[in-house]
C-alpha cells in the first residue's frame, strides 16, 4: 500500500510545467506501434507489474467488505453478507469516533504545522546571524530523519511515569509526578506537538525556498519608502507566499482522512485508556485486522476510508485547479 | 527608519548599511531569535537526553530516573545490548541489506518509468501515466493488501517482504518525470539519429544528466527503508529477521520479547537492565543517521523541492 503522506518523500508540487513543443506521432497500425515502442514497453514492464500486483489486485479485494470472510474459503469462496460489515462498523463499531478523530487531528496538524512553518520561514529569512541560522535549521530538520519508533523511545525518556526526565525534575522540586498515560485529555495536545516537532523543520524549508524566490528589489523599494520589518512581512513576504500556502493547504486537506499511522501506533499503541481520543481510522483498521476478529468489518472500514480519501482529493484538486492550474495534481 | 537607510538606493540592500538596527528591527530580532532558538533547542535536547540516558546504569535509572546530566558514566546498557550481539548484528545486517537493495531497485524503477512517461514521442504516455497515478487516488485498503501479501505472495518470514512493498513509488516516479521534463527532447532526437536505442539513451545520456534527481531519490528512499518498521511488523515473526527499527520497537513495548532477547544474551531474567538498554539501543539504531546527518542534510534540503521545479 502506498503511503504518500509518510513524510519521507520529496514534495510533489507541480505536475505540469515546462510547455514543450508537441511532437507529431505518426498514426500507424497497432502492431507496428507495438514494435516501434517495444523498448519503452519493456522499460515500463516492471513498474506496471508492480502496480498491478500491489495496487490493482487489492482493489479486487474490496469484495471482502461485502463478505463473511473465512480463511479456509478465501476471497472468492467466502459467503456474501451484503452490507452487514458496514452496518457493524457504523452501528456497533466506532465509525463516527475514528472518522472524527482522523479529521480533527489532521486539521489540527495542518493548522499548527502551517502556522509554525510559515513563522519560522519568515524569521529565518529575515534574521542575519549565519551561524544561528545554520544551527537552528539543522536542529529543526533533525527529527525528520528519525522513525516514529525512535521518537516513541525519546518520548518514553521524557515522559515515562517512573523514570521520565520530566517527572525527575518535578520530583526534585517536590512536585507531584504526572502520569501522562492515564491522562487522556492531554493526548490531543501531545500528538499535535509531536507531529509539529517532527515535521515543522521539513516544511519550513518549502516556505523558505518560496521566500528566497521573492524579488529583492521589492524590499529595497519598501526600504526607500520607509517601511519597517513588520510592514515588509505583512505587505510583501506573506502575500508573496500565499499561493504556496494555498497549494500546500489544499494538498494537505486532500489527505485529511488518511491518518499518520506511525505516530498514533508507536506513541499510543493499544492503550485502552487513550483509544477514545486517539483512535484513528488507520489504527482501527489495523487492530481489527491483527486481532483477526473481523476481517470483513476491517475491510469495510478500509473501503470507507478509501472512498472518503478519493472524494476529498478530487475536491482538493479541483480547488487547486481553480486557483493555480499549474499546480494541480492531474 | 533612519536617513542613511533611506538614501542607500544604489543596489545595495539598505539593510546592509548602517541603519539596520532600528527599533522595529530590534524587536523583531529579539522575538525571532527567541522563537526559532527555542524550537531549535526543543528539537535537539531530546536527543541529548537519550544519549545521556544511554550511558546511565540501570541502578541509577531505578533510583533517580533518566537524568538531565551525566551522573555516573556507565556502559552497562551498551555492554548488555552487545554482550551476545547475534541479534543486534543480524538486525544491522538485515537493515543495511534491505536498505541497499531496496534503494537501488526503487531509484532505478522510478527513474526509468518516469523517463518513459515524459518522452513526448511515446504515444501511450498519458494512458500509462493515468494508470500509475490512479493508484495514488484510490486503493483497496490495508486488509486486501495484507491478505494478498500473506496468503498469495507468501511474504511471511521472507526477506523480500521487507524490500518489495517499497520498491516502486508512484510519487517518486512523478518527481523523476517532472525533473526530466526539463531535459530538452532534442537530446533524445539527436541520439536516435546517431542510432542509439532507448536503453542506451537512458543509461548513457539521461541518467548522467539527472544526477541531482538520482541523488535525491536515493537519499529519500534509503531513509524510508532504514526507518521502516511497518513491513517488518506485519510480516516477520522470526527474531533473526527483524530490522533495527522493529527490534527497538519490540524492546520498547514488549516485555515478552525483552525476556527472549535477554535469554539469548545469558542474563538472568529478573535483572535485565531494561531501561538502560532501551536508551542505548535507541542510540545504536539512530547512530548512523545522526553521524551521516551533517553530510546529508543539505542534499535533503535541496532535494525536497526538486519535484517542484518550475519553468
Amino acid at each position: 500500500m502506498q503511503r504518500p503522506n509518510s513524510a519521507t518523500q520529496p514534495l510533489v508540487l507541480s505536475a505540469s510545467q515546462a510547455v514543450r513543443p508537441p511532437v507529431r506521432i505518426p498514426r500507424l497500425p497497432f502492431r507496428k506501434m507495438l514494435r516501434k515502442n517495444a523498448s519503452f514497453l519493456v522499460m515500463l514492464l516492471p513498474a506496471t507489474l508492480f502496480v498491478l500486483i500491489f495496487s490493482y489486485a487489492p482493489m479486487g479485494g474490496i469484495l471482502l467488505a461485502f463478505e463473511k470472510y473465512r480463511y479456509a474459503d478465501g476471497i472468492f469462496g467466502s459467503p456474501w453478507n451484503g452490507l452487514k460489515n458496514f452496518e457493524f462498523f457504523f452501528l456497533a463499531g466506532k465509525a463516527w469516533t475514528v472518522t472524527r478523530n482522523t479529521m480533527l487531528y489532521n486539521l489540527a496538524f495542518i493548522a499548527v504545522n502551517m502556522f509554525l512553518q510559515v513563522t519560522f520561514a519568515v524569521i529565518l529569512s529575515e534574521v542575519k546571524g549565519k551561524v544561528f541560522k545554520k544551527i537552528t535549521q539543522s536542529s529543526m530538520f533533525l527529527p525528520f530523519f528519525i522513525s516514529w519508533v525512535v521518537a516513541s523511545s525519546i518520548f518514553y525518556n521524557l515522559f515515562s511515569y517512573e523514570y521520565g526526565v520530566l517527572n525527575g525534575v518535578l520530583k526534585s522540586f517536590d512536585a507531584k509526578s504526572i502520569d501522562i498515560y492515564a491522562n487522556a485529555s492531554a493526548w490531543p495536545f501531545i500528538l499535535v506537538a509531536l507531529q509539529a516537532w517532527k515535521s515543522v523543520g521539513y516544511g519550513s524549508v518549502v516556505y523558505l525556498a518560496s521566500i528566497t524566490g521573492i524579488d529583492q528589489q521589492i524590499y529595497e523599494a519598501a526600504d526607500i519608502d520607509g517601511a519597517n520589518v513588520w510592514q515588509k512581512i505583512r505587505f510583501i513576504t506573506l502575500p508573496s507566499i500565499v499561493p504556496t500556502m494555498i497549494i500546500m493547504l489544499l494538498l494537505a486537506l486532500g489527505g485529511i482522512f488518511r491518518g499518520d499511522f506511525g505516530l498514533f501506533y508507536q506513541l499510543v499503541g493499544n492503550n485502552g485508556n487513550l483509544l477514545p481520543v486517539t483512535d484513528i481510522i488507520d489504527t482501527f483498521v489495523f487492530r481489527a485486522l491483527m486481532s483477526s476478529a473481523d476481517i470483513g468489518m476491517s475491510a469495510a472500514a478500509g473501503v470507507y476510508q478509501s472512498i472518503l480519501c478519493l472524494i476529498t482529493i478530487l475536491i482538493a484538486n479541483k480547488a487547486v485547479k481553480m486557483m493555480q492550474p499549474d499546480y494541480s495534481l492531474f | 527608519m533612519s536617513t542613511q537607510a533611506r538614501t542607500s538606493g544604489s543596489g545595495i540592500p539598505s539593510t546592509l548599511t548602517s541603519g539596520y538596527y532600528t527599533s522595529d528591527r530590534i524587536l523583531f530580532n529579539v522575538v525571532g531569535y527567541l522563537l526559532v532558538g527555542l524550537f531549535g533547542l526543543a528539537c535537539l535536547v531530546p536527543f541529548y537526553l537519550v544519549i545521556v540516558a544511554s550511558f546511565t546504569s540501570e541502578a541509577e535509572v531505578m533510583k533517580y530516573g533518566y537524568s538531565l546530566f551525566f551522573r555516573k558514566f556507565s556502559l552497562e546498557g551498551y555492554i548488555l545490548s552487545l554482550k551476545n550481539p547475534t541479534l543486534i548484528i543480524r538486525a544491522y545486517v538485515n537493515t543495511i541489506a534491505v536498505t541497499v537493495i531496496g534503494t537501488a531497485f526503487a531509484t532505478f524503477l522510478a527513474t526509468m518509468t518516469g523517463y518513459v512517461l515524459q518522452r513526448v514521442d511515446f504515444p501511450w504516455r498519458n494512458k500509462f501515466s493515468f494508470f500509475f497515478f490512479f493508484t495514488t487516488l484510490f486503493n483497496g485498503g490495508l486488509v486486501p493488501w495484507y491478505l494478498l501479501c500473506t496468503q498469495v505472495l507468501g511474504f511471511k518470514n521472507h526477506y523480500w517482504a521487507l524490500v518489495l512493498p517499497g520498491m516502486f513509488s508512484v510519487w517518486n516516479m512523478i518527481i523523476a518525470k517532472n525533473f526530466m521534463k526539463s531535459i530538452p527532447h532534442e537530446i533524445n532526437e539527436s541520439a536516435i539519429i546517431d542510432g542509439a536505442g532507448n536503453f542506451t539513451i537512458f543509461f548513457r545520456l539521461i541518467v548522467p544528466l539527472s544526477k541531482p534527481l538520482v541523488a535525491t531519490l536515493t537519499l529519500f528512499t534509503a531513509l524510508s527503508y532504514w526507518n521502516d518498521w511497518y513491513n517488518c511488523m506485519l510480516f516477520m515473526n522470526k527474531q533473526e529477521m527483524w530490522t533495527l527499527q522493529y527490534y527497538l520497537q519490540k524492546l520498547l513495548n514488549d516485555a515478552q520479547a525483552l525476556r527472549m532477547i535477554a535469554d539469548k544474551s545469558g542474563i538472568s531474567t529478573p535483572f535485565i537492565p531494561i531501561n538502560a538498554m532501551k536508551m542505548s539501543l535507541t542510540v545504536i539504531v539512530t547512530g548512523p543517521i545522526i553521524l551521516l546527518y551533517p553530510f546529508l542534510q543539505k542534499h535533503f534540503v535541496k532535494g525536497l523541492t526538486i519535484g517542484a521545479v518550475k519553468g
